[in-house]
């Protein structure tokens, strides 16, 4: 059952060149994962949010994003709240900025529960404590008494995550949900997100800048590059048969842990396109290698059906781009040799 | 180099603690290692674990309760008074941060806040300053363009090269970076970690690189040093350290980093598994 699904999904921003979300397509059905991967600037957050219903102040926006069957484009303040209460909840970056410092755990996650669903105090309290618990805090009890400061990040983004869930929520939004955690703490927040999924069935977008954690984790994977989703595959053969130059390069920079990786890292040179520039063909062409002049700035490449992948690449047919590594025996001198 | 030659950088037996209330925590304990010329040392742990605290020991900014920490054979100054000792020190160890804007000047243009620092350490003559500034610049990849602009007018990653540039004005003998590739894209993460491997071969400049991620140490450092809790786990080749890892905690932080086929639910049990055990001392 599909849970999340954008329909040509485009927004656009009051005195920007280009729109900040180009016709998104991507779906989450109940129990997957799925990744939305790209630099920052990308368009990830907008593309989030807007499965909350929450658009840019004055943008206009095109298509659909359906939620449990309900389009939120232009959806009116009792279906928006039916969607954020009951079915869609979204766990940020930076926990500290999601908790009131001076209130206590418990009185965080209590809240909504005691507010809206009017419980008692003692039910919330109790329901609070298990939910710390199914995120795994070793003292369910007591860390429902202390305050924010007290915790660590990582134990805060699971009381982020007991609170995400309060409202028994069948869709979670992860946006960037380890980015300011150390390796260790993400493992064990990424732990947490799988059980849930797989014990509740929830179905989970995982935002990300880091195509490794994607990989390691998820379904299937979505990149993005400058508001349009550039190529989407199951995870298996985007990592080894990547079919669009920005998703080789995102894999070529990427720092692997292998003591026999060849010395240097293939960059992508320069810098994404800002909202401020638009180009009239891919909007990769500038940093692409492969840019082919008359093919490759005419029009925007569309999506479109490569094996199990989806492109959007004038030239996707025609290019072999092997990624570089994690193949047993196989370590080139220069990572990411792509042959034409 | 030959072997009477003081190494760069000597850290013998550094301990810093701090007082919160009642609770001392023991930030560091017992940190020791030389760097060579042109060497680079990572230094790699989870958060909590005592690099940033060792970062700033090595640049004076915190005073340790004990231990010494000499550069090219000198002590480093724990206070400094006047001007001459704090250029010197400057010249003797410079960090970038995570965050770029700690090195910059958010009012003036990159090129300025470089000029400055050529003027203070002593560089009398603007033409030769503004042809300095541009060589630095040209160094880490920026341009005129660059040059003349404000801080928020770069991208994360033009200002981070702008911070190492500033931090090389100074010519340095160790360039401390704490975190300093953490906050970006990989393909801009890519760009810096190619630049600062280019600037260890180029220079002789001693680097101490402090990140919570193996992937990348591994990218800059020969050597690794693993913290935990304060206390040095391991220090070794970084090759070694990632076919042969010893401890159980570098093998955890091994496991850590994301790869097909991750299981994170095993890392999650035995990250708990060797907690309660403590950390047993260092090598
Ligand atoms: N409410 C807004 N008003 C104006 N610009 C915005 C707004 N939200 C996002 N943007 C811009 O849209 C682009 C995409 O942003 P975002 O979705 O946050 O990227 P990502 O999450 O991939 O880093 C950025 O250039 C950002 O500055
Ligand atoms: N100024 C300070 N006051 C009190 N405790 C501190 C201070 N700075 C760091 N600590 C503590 O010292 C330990 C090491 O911190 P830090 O050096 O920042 O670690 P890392 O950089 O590895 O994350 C942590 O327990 C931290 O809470
Ligand atoms: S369409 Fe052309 S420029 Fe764009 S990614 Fe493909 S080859 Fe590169
Ligand atoms: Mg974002
Ligand atoms: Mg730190």
């Amino acid at each position: 059952m599909t849970l999340l699904r954008y329909e040509d999904l485009s927004i656009t921003l009051p005195g920007t060149a280009r729109p900040v979300l180009d016709g998104i397509g991507l779906t989450v059905g109940a129990g997957e994962a799925v990744a939305l991967v790209g630099e920052s600037g990308s368009g990830k957050s907008v593309t989030a949010r807007a499965a909350l219903g929450l658009f840019p102040e004055g943008a206009r926006t095109t298509g659909r994003v359906r939620v449990d069957g309900t389009d939120l484009v232009g959806a009116d303040a009792a279906s928006l709240r039916r969607v954020r209460t009951a079915t869609a909840a979204m766990i940020y970056q930076d926990p500290r900025a999601a908790i009131n410092p001076v209130r206590r755990v418990g009185d965080f996650l209590t809240e909504s529960l005691r507010l809206v669903h009017g419980w008692t105090r003692d039910r919330a309290r109790g329901r609070a404590a298990e939910l710390l618990d199914a995120v795994g805090l070793p003292d369910p009890v007591r860390h429902l008494d202390q305050y924010p400061h007290e915790l660590s990040g990582g134990m805060l983004q699971r009381v982020v995550i007991a609170a995400a869930l309060t409202a028994e929520p069948r869709l979670l939004l992860c946006d960037e949900p380890t980015t300011a955690l150390d390796v260790s703490t993400q493992a064990e927040i990424l732990a947490v997100l799988g059980r849930l999924r797989r014990e509740r069935g929830l179905g989970l977008l995982l935002i990300t800048h880091d195509i490794e954690l994607a990989a390691s984790v998820t379904d299937r994977i979505y990149v993005m590059y400058a508001g349009r989703i550039v190529e989407t595959a199951p995870v298996g053969d985007l990592f080894t048969t990547p079919r669009h130059p920005y998703t080789a390069g995102l894999l070529g920079s990427s720092p692997p842990l292998d003591a026999k990786a060849p010395e240097r890292l293939v960059p992508i040179p320069g810098a994404p396109m800002g909202l401020l520039e638009s180009a009239p063909g891919c909007a990769f062409a500038p940093r692409c290698r492969f840019a082919e002049p008359g093919r490759c700035d005419q029009a925007p490449p569309p999506l479109s059906d490569h094996g199990p992948a989806r492109v959007a690449c004038h030239l996707a047919g025609e290019l072999t781009l092997t990624p570089h590594r994690d193949r047993p025996g196989d370590h080139h001198p220069h990572r990411n040799q792509e042959v034409r | 180099m030959t072997t009477d030659q003081p190494p760069l950088l000597r850290v013998e037996g550094l301990r810093k603690t701090y007082r919160t209330g009642a609770a001392e925590v023991v930030a560091v304990d017992g940190l020791s290692f030389t760097l060579r010329p042109g060497g680079a040392l990572g230094i790699v742990g989870e958060s909590g674990s005592g690099k940033t605290t060792t970062a700033r020991m090595l640049i004076g900014l915190e005073r340790p309760d004990s231990g010494e920490i000499h550069v090219q054979g000198r002590p480093l100054a724990a206070s400094v008074r006047g001007r001459a000792a704090r250029l010197a020190r400057a010249k003797a160890v410079q960090i970038v941060f995570q965050d770029p804007y700690l090195s910059l000047d958010a009012r003036i243009t990159v090129a300025a806040t470089l000029d400055g620092v050529l003027r203070l350490h002593g560089t009398r003559d603007p033409a030769e300053r503004a042809a300095r500034v541009r060589t630095l610049l040209a160094r880490v990849g920026l341009g005129d363009r660059e040059a003349a602009a404000l801080p928020r007018h770069l991208s994360g990653g033009q200002r981070q090269r702008a911070a190492i540039a500033r931090a090389l004005a100074v010519e340095p003998a160790v360039l401390v970076l704490d975190e300093a590739v953490s906050a970006l894209d990989v393909s801009v993460q890519a760009q810096v970690l190619n630049l600062l491997a280019d600037i260890r071969r180029d220079t002789g400049i001693g680097l101490v690189f402090v990140s919570h991620d193996l992937a990348v140490v591994r990218y800059v450092c020969d050597e690794a040093l693993v913290m935990y809790r304060g206390r040095t786990m391991e220090h070794r080749p970084v090759a070694e350290l990632l076919t042969a890892p010893d401890h159980p905690y570098t093998r955890l932080l091994l496991a850590s980093v994301p790869r097909p086929g991750w299981d994170p639910d095993s890392i999650s049990r035995r990250r708990r598994a060797l907690d309660p055990l403590g950390a047993p001392a260092g090598p």
